[in-house]
């Protein structure tokens, strides 16, 4: 139950409804009393391969075998010439650094986490890739640093994702 | 072949932007249609169609459109809601032009609203952080919006030698004018010290680059010529408005990888397309335009937005910031009315803030509203709107000009 939530219970047993003074402003506010939990499932059927890829410790990306365009994150349609005939290639990991930043002020959900460094990295391949970098000292990031791409089990929850690391 | 007719905005509104704890979503959007209408001369029932921007998610009400219309006097007429993210209130005005060129209607209300703090700020962070390409970028790597364009920021200051302290003179700048203006949500003057000492958000930005989270809203009347020209003696018309599409992955735009893109790709393309529009040269942008809003959700987007819409070359937009060449008197003079910095960003009214105080600079009205500093001086009689959606997943760029599009 959020805070907002207690602060609901407690107006109600005191005053008979949800109605609290603003902190700054004193203004009155009628606090919800539904709270709605949203947690989404989307369809992974078409790029299943990249997800069984990760268990593997592989991170795929897919190019179209008609027009070679080359996608990540792996896509299983083209939109350029409309096919739907990918190979699914497994990225090498060797990338170079375009751009970084640390999120300090995280959003709710990523509450529990210290502060992390996401960066975007140009791999050899040709695609570039959005990931965090596991770095001791943010300070130590340099413009084109070359990092590599590996797959990463992201603690405390386990589940297998990817990240960099500076090589 | 068929030719859209010419529409003028003939009646602006705008709300006190901040916390508005003190109404409900439909109470904030009568504030800013009663003061267009009156502007006007024009009753609620006179217009045809309400197209409401909204982005919502952070507010308890699920159907604005309907609401704003039964509250502020529009019901039957038809309506409904539009959503660009933070360049929502800009498609609204687009799809209300649309409306009235097409002559569908001769008079449309385009409404901006956005109730933010209906939800605490850490929802709002995570609502807006997921505004990307959701499993790539936060289901797993919990990105926010200032680190998005802290991605930007950063890759900027490794390709232009760009500091820090730029950054704040843009805030510095904007809260500067936004304490003239009486609608604006900070209404005091900071330094770049203060800048410089505010706590990291997302690293290189800080507190004071970001723009607040908002309550408010904003109303335009468009109106087709032969009203336009019985309301009012000096209509503003829409005389080009460009709209384009970002990847929703931040990681496949070129801009990173690239020298020649800094900036946002659909904001060039936007502004090229405005600018053709309205007949104004890209490569020599600032000499047509009098007065600019610009989209400075971060200190670095206005950065941005300077070179894609052509005031200055690729690199260059530091030179504007270190000259003061976007103050009032400067080559161009941009968000002097506070900017999304200072004056707020309610995100689906942000688009209808530029155009109200773009329409009151041109009719040179808005030396009333914020006093003479700062009404810029009208030349060409021409502004220019520039609202981005997202991290430039959305652009749209509006020309507005005293002088009548088609003749």
């Amino acid at each position: 139950m959020s805070d907002l939530g207690e602060i609901v219970k407690k107006s109600i047993k005191e005053k008979g409804l949800p109605l609290i003074e603003e902190a700054k402003t004193k203004l009155p506010l009628y606090v919800s009393v539904r709270e709605l939990p949203l947690r989404f499932q989307f369809g992974t059927a078409k790029i299943q391969k990249f997800f069984e890829g990760l268990k593997e410790g592989k991170v795929y990306m897919t190019q179209c075998k008609k027009c070679g365009e080359k996608f990540f994150p792996p896509q299983a349609d083209c939109p350029k010439c409309r096919e739907s005939d990918m190979d699914w290639i497994p990225l090498r990991g060797e990338g170079e650094l375009l751009t970084c930043t640390m999120i300090i002020v995280k959003p709710s959900t990523y509450a529990h986490y210290d502060n992390y460094v996401v960066a975007i990295a140009q791999m050899k391949e040709g695609v570039k890739v959005l990931a965090w970098l596991k770095i001791d000292d943010p300070r130590k990031i340099k413009p084109k640093m070359k990092v590599r791409l590996t797959t990463v089990e992201r603690e405390p929850e386990g589940f297998i994702t990817y990240g960099f690391v500076p090589i | 072949m068929f030719r859209l007719r010419n529409v003028a905005i003939v009646g602006v509104g705008h709300s006190k932007f901040g916390n508005r704890f003190d109404v409900r979503i439909d109470e904030l959007a009568r504030e800013a249609v009663s003061e267009a209408l009156k502007d006007a001369n024009l009753s609620a029932k006179e217009m045809e169609f309400l197209v409401v921007g909204c982005a919502g998610g952070w507010s308890a009400e699920s159907l604005p459109a309907v609401l704003c219309s039964e509250y502020c006097g529009t019901l039957p007429k038809g309506s409904m809601r539009v959503e660009a993210a933070c360049a929502t209130s800009s498609a609204a005005v687009a799809v209300a032009y649309n409306f009235v060129a097409s002559g569908y209607v001769d008079l449309a209300l385009a409404l901006g609203v956005e109730k933010m703090y209906e939800s605490p700020t850490p929802v709002q962070i995570e609502l807006i952080g997921r505004a990307g390409n959701y499993f790539w970028e936060f289901e797993n790597f919990g990105m926010t919006f200032p680190g998005y364009y802290a991605l930007h920021a950063t890759g900027y200051m490794w390709k232009y030698g760009l500091k820090e302290e730029d950054l704040a003179e843009i805030a510095v700048k904007n809260h500067y004018y936004a304490t003239m203006n009486p609608k604006a949500q900070f209404r005091k003057k900071i330094t770049v010290d203060t800048v410089m000492q505010s706590r990291y958000i997302a690293w290189p930005l800080k507190l004071l680059d970001c723009c607040p989270l908002t309550d408010g809203s904003t109303a335009l009347i468009l109106a087709n010529e032969s009203i336009a020209k019985k309301i009012t003696d000096t209509p503003v018309w829409i005389s080009g408005i460009g709209a384009s599409t970002g990847t929703g992955n931040l990681s496949k735009r070129d801009m990173f990888l690239k020298l020649e893109y800094s900036g946002l790709e659909s904001a060039v393309d936007a502004a090229k397309q405005a600018y053709k529009r309205a007949g104004i040269d890209y490569n020599n942008a600032a000499k047509y335009i009098d007065v600019a809003c610009v989209h400075d959700c971060f200190t670095i987007a206005e950065l941005m937005a300077y070179e894609d819409l052509g005031f200055c070359k690729r690199g260059e937009g530091l030179k504007l910031v270190r000259e003061k060449q976007t103050y009032n008197g400067g080559l161009i003079p941009v968000n002097i009315d506070g900017g999304l910095k200072a004056k707020g960003h309610p995100i689906g009214a942000t688009g209808g803030s530029m155009m109200y105080s773009l329409t009151k600079q041109l009719r040179q009205e808005y030396g009333k509203l914020a006093g003479r500093e700062a009404q810029a001086t009208i030349r060409n009689g021409r502004a220019l709107a520039h609202n981005i959606g997202g991290t430039g997943h959305y652009a749209y760029v509006t020309i507005l000009s005293l002088e009548k599009p088609h003749k």
